[in-house]
């Protein structure tokens, strides 16, 4: 019964197209809290809530509610609460995925509350413990939850300076809080925050306008901050999500299907059940639970399954596949996925040249070095499962879906987990713990080994962009049509100033189970425009960076073109054979990137190594700028692998290379000089930065290789053979 | 299933399991030592690196019938009371994470290099440790960290000593 709720759940994921899935999806969930709940749990002190912005009726404030006035907002985004020890304790829906968001939302709170950093505790992803958050992707979270802990932040200081105020009977306007203290510089008297708060339950929310340091003042935030609680992660004590234990837990296991989409016919479950192992069948779900990996495995191959499966499309075969299924360009979410203006008709034919070219881009997948892990334990009807997502309240949806259960009865919890890229948005392994620990009555952990990773999570969608373009002869481009089949539609939108342009969003019915990634289409998007740019500038003879920078009006993307072409040496000439040169840039996420790649392709062998990068990166007032630099080189990297050699081969409903000695992913030797300059811009509100620098890699590095060697290839990855041009 | 004596960070255990099952298996579901990671069960990510006699294996393919009476180390085991092993500093003061799901795995390959090799050209480094994977793509700072305590090794008075 569950199953068939449970494959219906996981297959509505199956053809949700990522950027639109994320636009859209809406926090429904509805906060219902007493303060004097609030209280009981945290302790007396100080509690200032965010409301959401759009839940109206709550710019209410000013001063703090003492006792007796108990409602509190209704859509709240984050809390913070100062016990009266002085303990802060920040509560939010985000969760860290080794994007150090944990560390760099502290100093935000650091900063404006005038408390050291390590006094701050984050309570990150517990779906009981703190505000709904829709999940942590899209490189929001500097963006909006920066900005939210800041007001929450600095609402607190200014109700501690109050209190003091009302204490010494000053005016507040003198005072002044440091080291969490409040100090008045002229007497130089000051009292600690925790003073302050002795026997007070305070509650506030946040006021509709408060004063923000502004980023030219910071000192904490636009520092560099070692990673928060760095030491668990150094001697092996954190304890990631494939990490936790519960007395009594069981080790799940699932009996996989021989393609996707197959049916299950028929189940002897005798042996396996002999061997003293629990053994769930629902519909197609088949699993067990036994007290050791190793028991579990021997019972799930003692199994005889009969399963029938239809044809499926092969990677061989993918990109005609997907021109075929394609639907007519429609823009079916309104989000802006298609847009037109001017006649592109018209220019193209009226333009002094012209351009056509087909990218394709594969399916590649994600690869956390953490695959997915749930641990989860039922207490009468509730269920607690212990995952690593990047959609904790997601998960609790899924969960509650899946069990006819209401949400208030799951609760998920995120421990700091090993990475995910976008990749780890759904709760496959919290259902299916979930459903073996309900038939076994006792806890059950499930981790998927790497090949299941590979197999059953989902993919950065496979896609073809087809381009065609006009161009005057003094290098003006005047005709742009760009369609897009299947990857997706972020950074679809050029930023080259052209007055005809024609750009489609075409869906198709992925044969692979797709959905986000870091960069999402972004890095698609971009690879064939500015590949596309690249050959228009050679068609015409004019140098690539004066060819873009005649065709783009944007400041802050000239001025990260600008930079980038400085540091790297633009325009000197080659010193070896071999040598290329390559650039490709654009804005992505609220950020703007050029990447200016030298490549080294050896005559002989082919072999292409990607020599050095320079990256230029301007994402507003940064916030901590060595984790911006390592963000920046580690979307680098891991784009490098997307460029050059990552792709997922699959045939009839299998994964063919699932596995990590059949996928190769970017290592040490693969890792080119990076150099990254970063602009400051204090005066513009910062932007994240995990996603954007990865869409320059692709077209900097397929540019160098063209001009290495005159060979224009236009599909990721460019040299799927190792390393070598084929 | 057999009982099987074997030694992790100084201490003896047994533990009651089948010769063929992993040792990373048995340090983490029989002995609670979670530090060190599955990440591909194949020896290809060195996630699960831990050391053997000194010597940096890959725990996930070794069976802990072939363990014998040799000494395991894992990353539970190098620092000395509250005193970071130099690597695992160099590793916090270069930030040479993000995740660091990888991370646990990156210093015990690094601790096996620098017992063999005092001061590792970059190159000898990247030879060295191709085998670990860091998908979030901190290899310039894992390469900077294993450098700098290279050098920090190198000032300690046992190298000194042992130089003279």
């Amino acid at each position: 019964m569950s199953s068939k709720v449970m494959s219906s759940e996981v297959s509505s994921q199956l053809f949700l197209e990522p950027e639109r899935y994320e636009l859209k999806a809406a926090p429904v969930y509805r906060f219902d809290l007493d303060r004097r709940d609030f209280f009981k749990f945290l302790g007396a002190g100080l509690l200032v809530v965010s409301a959401l912005k759009h839940a109206g009726a709550v710019q209410e404030s000013g001063g703090a509610r003492r006792r007796g006035e108990d409602s509190l907002p209704k859509e709240i985004d984050a809390w913070l609460h100062i016990g009266e020890d002085g303990t802060v304790t920040v509560y939010t829906g985000k969760v860290e995925v080794g994007q150090n968001i944990r560390t760099s939302l502290s100093q935000a709170v650091a900063e404006e509350l005038h408390v050291p950093i390590d006094k701050i505790e984050l309570v990150m992803g517990d779906t009981q413990l703190t505000p709904f958050d829709m999940g942590t992707f899209g490189s929001r979270t500097t963006p909006t939850m920066n900005l939210q802990l800041r007001r929450v932040a600095a609402s607190a200081r200014d109700l501690l300076i109050g209190l003091a105020a009302t204490q010494w009977q000053t005016d507040p306007a003198h005072l002044v809080g440091s080291d969490a203290k409040v100090t008045d510089p002229q007497t130089n008297r000051s009292v600690e925050y925790a003073a302050l708060l002795k026997g007070q339950q305070l509650t506030q929310t946040l006021p509709a306008e408060d004063p923000l340091i502004p980023a030219a003042n910071w000192r904490v935030a636009g520092q560099s901050a070692h990673k928060v609680a760095g030491r668990d992660f150094v001697t092996g004590r954190h304890r990631y999500p494939s990490d936790q234990t519960l007395p009594d837990m069981l080790h799940g296991k699932l009996l996989r299907p021989p393609a996707f989409g197959a049916t299950l016919l028929s189940l002897d479950s005798q042996k396996a059940e002999q061997m003293g192992a629990v053994v769930v069948r629902d519909g197609n779900f088949v699993g067990v639970a036994a007290p050791s990996v190793a028991l579990a495995s021997s019972a799930v191959a003692a199994l005889h399954a009969e399963w029938k499966s239809d044809p499926q499309p092969s990677s061989k075969d993918l990109f005609d596949y997907l021109k075929k299924d394609a639907t007519e360009g429609k823009d079916p979410s309104g989000d802006g996925d298609s847009y037109e203006t001017g006649s592109v008709d018209k220019a193209l034919a009226s333009a002094d040249h012209h351009l056509q070219q087909t990218y394709t881009v594969s399916y590649i997948a994600h690869v956390p070095l953490e695959p997915r892990a749930a641990l989860a334990k039922w207490d009468g009807d509730k269920v607690t499962v212990w995952t690593g997502t990047q959609r904790p309240f997601g998960v609790r949806g899924q969960l509650a879906e899946a069990f006819r259960i209401p949400e208030e009865k799951v609760r998920v919890l995120m421990p700091d987990t090993g990475s995910g890229y976008g990749g780890k948005h759904t709760g496959e392994t919290a259902i299916e713990a979930a459903r073996l620990a309900r038939a076994a009555k006792r806890p059950v952990k499930v981790v998927w080994t790497r090949e299941e990773e590979f197999t059953w999570a989902y993919f950065r969608p496979a896609g073809v962009i087809d381009v065609k373009s006009g161009v005057a002869a003094d290098g003006a481009i005047t005709a742009w049509e760009f369609h897009n089949y299947n990857s997706g539609s972020a950074g679809i939108r050029t930023y080259y100033e052209i007055p005809n342009q024609r750009i489609m969003f075409h869906e198709v019915n992925s044969p692979l189970r797709q959905g986000s990634y870091r960069a999402l289409a972004a890095t698609a998007n971009h690879f064939a425009r500015e590949s596309h740019m690249d050959e228009l500038a050679h068609t015409l003879k004019l140098d690539p960076l004066e060819f873009r920078l005649k065709n783009l009006k944007n400041e802050r993307l000239r001025a990260v073109f600008q930079a980038a072409a400085k540091r790297f040496g633009w325009g000197a000439s080659k010193s070896t054979p071999g040598q290329g040169f390559g650039m490709g840039g654009g804005y992505e996420k609220l950020g703007n990137i050029a990447t200016f790649a030298e490549v080294n392709v050896d005559g002989k062998s082919g072999e292409v190594k990607v020599v050095r990068v320079v990256s230029a990166f301007e994402c507003g007032a940064i916030v901590n700028p060595d984790n911006l630099r390592s963000q920046i080189e580690g979307s680098n990297i891991q784009g490098l692998g997307g460029a050059l050699f990552e792709a997922i081969e699959f045939e009839n409903g299998k994964i063919l290379n699932g596995r990590l000695s059949r996928y190769r992913v970017p290592r040490f030797s693969d890792v080119p000089a990076l150099d990254t300059v970063l602009l400051d811009r204090k005066d513009l509100p910062s932007a994240g930065a995990g996603e954007c620098p990865m869409i320059g890699m692709a077209p900097a590095i397929a540019n160098a290789i063209f001009d290495a060697t005159a060979r224009r290839l236009r599909s990721l990855p460019l040299v799927p053979n190792g390393l070598k041009l084929s | 299933m057999a009982a099987i004596h074997l030694s992790v960070n100084r201490q003896s255990y047994t533990v009651d399991a089948d010769p063929q099952t992993s040792l990373l298996t048995v340090l983490r579901d029989h002995l609670d030592l979670t530090g060190s990671k599955y990440g591909c069960g194949e020896g290809q990510c060195g996630a699960c690196t831990v050391l053997v006699d000194g010597k940096a294996q890959r725990s996930c393919i070794t069976r802990l019938g072939t363990i014998g009476a040799k000494q395991i180390t894992t990353i539970e085991g190098i620092a000395a009371a509250d005193r970071l092993h130099p690597v695992q500093q160099a590793f916090l003061d270069e930030e040479a994470m993000q995740c660091a799901y990888c991370t646990s795995g990156m210093i015990m390959a690094a601790v096996s290099l620098l017992a063999v090799n005092r001061h590792p050209t970059h190159d000898e480094i990247v030879d060295f440790m191709e085998g670990n994977i860091c998908r979030c793509g901190t290899y310039p700072r894992i390469v900077s960290a294993i450098q700098k305590a290279a050098s920090v090794l190198a000032e300690s008075p046992a190298a000194k000593g042992a130089s003279r």
